[in-house]
């Protein structure tokens, strides 16, 4: 995995085999309990080690922030990222591999729902462990998987579907104010809404309700582009996205009663992280199944040609409405949960720079693929935290990163690939035996 | 009656701005098929060329080197901002557009709005977060016409946008690049068998558009002389509206569709309380458009198009 950190340029080739050969055999569930070693060993020596090595406090970012802000430090932060996550993470990964390999397989073969529960609490476990050193390390992973929300969202539509909406801030600002209206006003109160009319006890058992109205709610406003969709294609429907984002936001701006362009505040804290990691991977599974059924090929099929699809009895209407309507509710989700993390809305946020936000995640990690969509979200999202240090140089080197993506990879990194839980989950023995065959 | 001219003369004046901009998306969208993205913020950069070969001319005619009144100080501005600005046009297709002619066009769209935002980087890191003054260089003068007060630069405004509007359809229409560019966007595979360069014809076309945006940038400057780095996002969004409301390549439909919404807005504005603007301005489009899916002079979708 990140074994070819320094090889040389002539070595390339030896390198990588090497890191190949090393890397393969390992099921994911072994670089899962290396991965949950590491930040348990960050989190146990982790300022002690850090203090040995000069380092101010513990490296947030994998040290990056440190590595830009003060030059001298780098040979620290990077023993330190070495010791910390990159030996013990090849070790344990490796060193397990056998036993968990035969683990992984009986557990398979148990059940799949429980394998793969078993590999979510591990993975919440590190999540937990990892973003307990610091707040700011806890906002940027909550920030992460709420992008990760939304760019798989988007992805239904511009990805699976094909159009070019770019209506996507609007959505995630309908659910925004939709919970954080519904909460405010049943748990919280506040000068605008006045006294709450449930007791505050109440208010995380029914979040997740006002987290569905926001999304029904941005589903509702979607129909203002699904029925137009029927009669116009790509780039009108550009348009139709685009001016009805304009909309939304005006529309905010006009609403005293949410607080009008000063914005919305008051949200409870209600989005920890385990809330946002649950509904995360809701929303992964549920796409992911969407976009693997015939509705989600229908789709598919939508976007390479809608005659041919509807000659092969392919609902178009109902198709397009459907997927308009969940990527939007999900948005919509994304958007309420966005709210209550910086318990803070206000209609600026929702504007252009967002659009191109959610736009560049979908395109530079992958169309029409949910590994792409998580894979872009996260890098891009943390890439962003990452270079803050350089300030406003940062908005040179990541478009120019994406250009580059771009020109190289015109559909992304990971395009255009099925998200199959069960062989990422399953054993690794056989890869072995055909690696080396391959090698051979 | 007062009241709604003095209004249509400031509609003409803003909806002239949206017009010239949305003119240079018409034509690369008509041509290439793809959005220019990055076309708000070229439209920044030509205000900010602007400025720059202003002052420096002002400068020149003040210590006394190049004796010039002020007006041809204008003149020369409008022409060597849009010469220099059309390399800024080139320069993006070269990078952005044409390594992408043959990827998904919404990738081309990404490269505009990432190079949109690099110019936009480019130019805080060069200037600082300042805003700067355009140089005043002409005297306002008021003309009551009727009870219509109308100042000598919204009709320079007007006249300028008109004519150069006139100027491209005439070369579109008239010459031999022209209908290399009507040709290209009649059938773009079967033109290059014809032997029309079209690498070529996509750069002049990125350059025509960039030379108009850079007079719209102008213009601007001169009726509003505060300039700042993000002055392109709004603008270059709204005109990419007005350029597909048009209709697709359509030079006519961008230039009404420019003015129309500048009329909308304008008069939404005079009508409403102003912060109802984009609401019903856009409100107002979202029906033209469910309507009128193809935009005023746009044809029908059809599998023909290079999509």
């Amino acid at each position: 995995m990140q074994n070819d950190n320094h090889m040389n340029p002539p070595k390339r080739g030896k390198f990588k085999s090497l890191a190949v050969r090393f890397a393969s055999g390992v099921p994911l569930l072994s670089w899962l309990l290396g991965a949950a070693v590491s930040v348990i060993l960050e989190y146990l020596i982790g300022s002690g080690l850090a203090e040995l090595l000069h380092l101010p406090k513990i490296p947030v970012l994998f040290g990056c922030v440190i590595m830009l802000k003060e030059p001298v430090l780098i040979p620290s932060a990077f023993v330190y990222f070495m010791a910390v996550y990159l030996i013990p993470l090849a070790s344990v990964a490796r060193l397990t591999s056998g036993p968990v390999n035969r683990l992984a397989e009986k557990m398979l073969s148990l059940s799949v729902v429980f394998a793969v529960l078993i590999h979510l609490g591990v993975l919440y476990a590190i999540l937990y462990f990892w973003s307990d050193i610091s707040a700011y390390r806890l906002l940027s992973l909550k920030m992460a998987m709420i992008a990760v929300m939304l760019t798989l969202s988007l992805n239904v539509i511009n990805g699976y579907m094909g159009e070019f909406s770019c209506s996507h801030p609007g959505f995630m600002a309908l659910g925004a104010y939709a919970t954080s209206a519904f909460t405010v006003k049943m748990f919280a109160g506040s000068k605008l809404f006045g006294e709450a009319l449930m007791p505050a006890a109440l208010g995380p058992w029914l979040f997740p309700v006002g987290l569905i109205i926001g999304g029904c709610v941005a589903a509702l406003g979607a129909l203002a582009i699904a029925i137009p969709s029927f009669r116009t294609r790509g780039d009108y429907l550009a348009i139709i996205s685009l001016a009805f984002l304009f909309i939304v936001k005006s529309f905010l701006e006009n609403l005293e009663w949410v607080g009008g362009p000063r914005g919305l505040s008051g949200q409870p804290d209600y989005a920890g992280l385990p809330t946002v990691f649950i509904w995360m991977v809701a929303c992964v599974w549920i796409i992911n199944n969407f976009v693997r059924s015939t509705l989600g090929k229908a789709l598919n099929a939508v976007r390479d040609d809608e005659l041919a699809a509807d000659a092969m009895t392919v609902n178009t209407r109902r198709t397009k409405m459907t997927a308009f309507l969940f990527g939007a509710f999900w948005a919509g989700v994304a958007g309420g949960l966005f709210a209550h993390v910086l318990r803070y809305v206000n209609p600026a946020t929702f504007g252009i720079q967002k659009l191109a936000e959610v736009l560049a995640m979908v395109y530079f990690g992958g169309l029409n693929s949910v590994y792409g969509s998580i894979v872009g979200a996260v890098s891009l999202n943390l890439l962003g935290e990452a270079l803050r240090p350089l300030e406003i140089y940062k908005w040179i080197i990541i478009p120019l990163l994406l250009i580059l993506i771009m020109i190289f990879r015109p559909t992304g990194l990971i395009s255009f690939t099925e998200f199959d839980v069960k062989k990422l989950i399953s054993p690794r023995r056989k890869t072995e035996s055909e690696a080396s065959h391959g090698a051979s | 009656m007062v009241f709604f001219f003095q209004n249509l003369v400031n509609a003409l004046q803003w909806g002239s701005f949206y017009a010239l901009i949305a003119l240079g998306y018409s034509m690369v969208y008509g041509i290439l098929m793809l959005f220019n993205f990055a076309h708000g913020d070229i439209f920044m950069v030509g205000a900010y060329i602007g400025f720059g070969v202003a002052t420096g001319l002002t400068m020149l005619a003040a210590a006394g080197t190049l004796a010039i009144p002020n007006w041809m100080i204008l003149v020369l501005t409008i022409i060597i901002s849009m010469f220099l600005t059309s390399f800024v046009g080139i320069l993006v297709e070269r990078v952005g557009y044409r390594p992408l002619r043959d990827a998904p066009r919404a990738s081309a769209a990404i490269t505009g709005l990432m190079i949109g935002i690099m110019l936009e980087t480019g130019n805080l890191i060069l200037l600082g977060a300042q805003r700067v003054r355009f140089p005043t260089l002409i005297d306002s003068a008021t003309y009551n016409i009727g009870g219509v007060f109308v100042t000598n630069k919204k009709i320079m405004i007007v006249i300028v946008s008109i004519g150069l509007m006139i100027a491209l359809h005439q070369f579109v229409q008239r010459t031999k690049y022209g209908m290399a560019m009507r040709a290209m966007a009649f059938d773009y595979v079967v033109i290059p068998l014809m032997g029309v360069p079209i690498n070529l014809i996509a750069a002049m076309t990125f350059a025509i558009g960039s030379a108009l945006a850079a007079a719209a940038g102008i213009l601007f400057g001169v009726a509003y002389p505060v300039l700042d780095p993000y002055m392109g996002i709004v603008f270059g969004w709204k005109a990419f509206v007005a350029a597909i409301l048009g209709g697709r390549g359509s030079i006519l439909g961008a230039t009404l569709a420019g003015f129309l919404l500048g009329f909308i807005e304008i008069f939404v504005a005079m009508i409403f309380p102003s912060t109802l603007r984009d609401l019903i301005a856009y409100s107002i489009i979202l029906v033209i458009l469910a309507v009128r899916p193809h935009g005023f002079f746009g044809e029908p979708y059809s599998a023909k198009l290079r999509l």
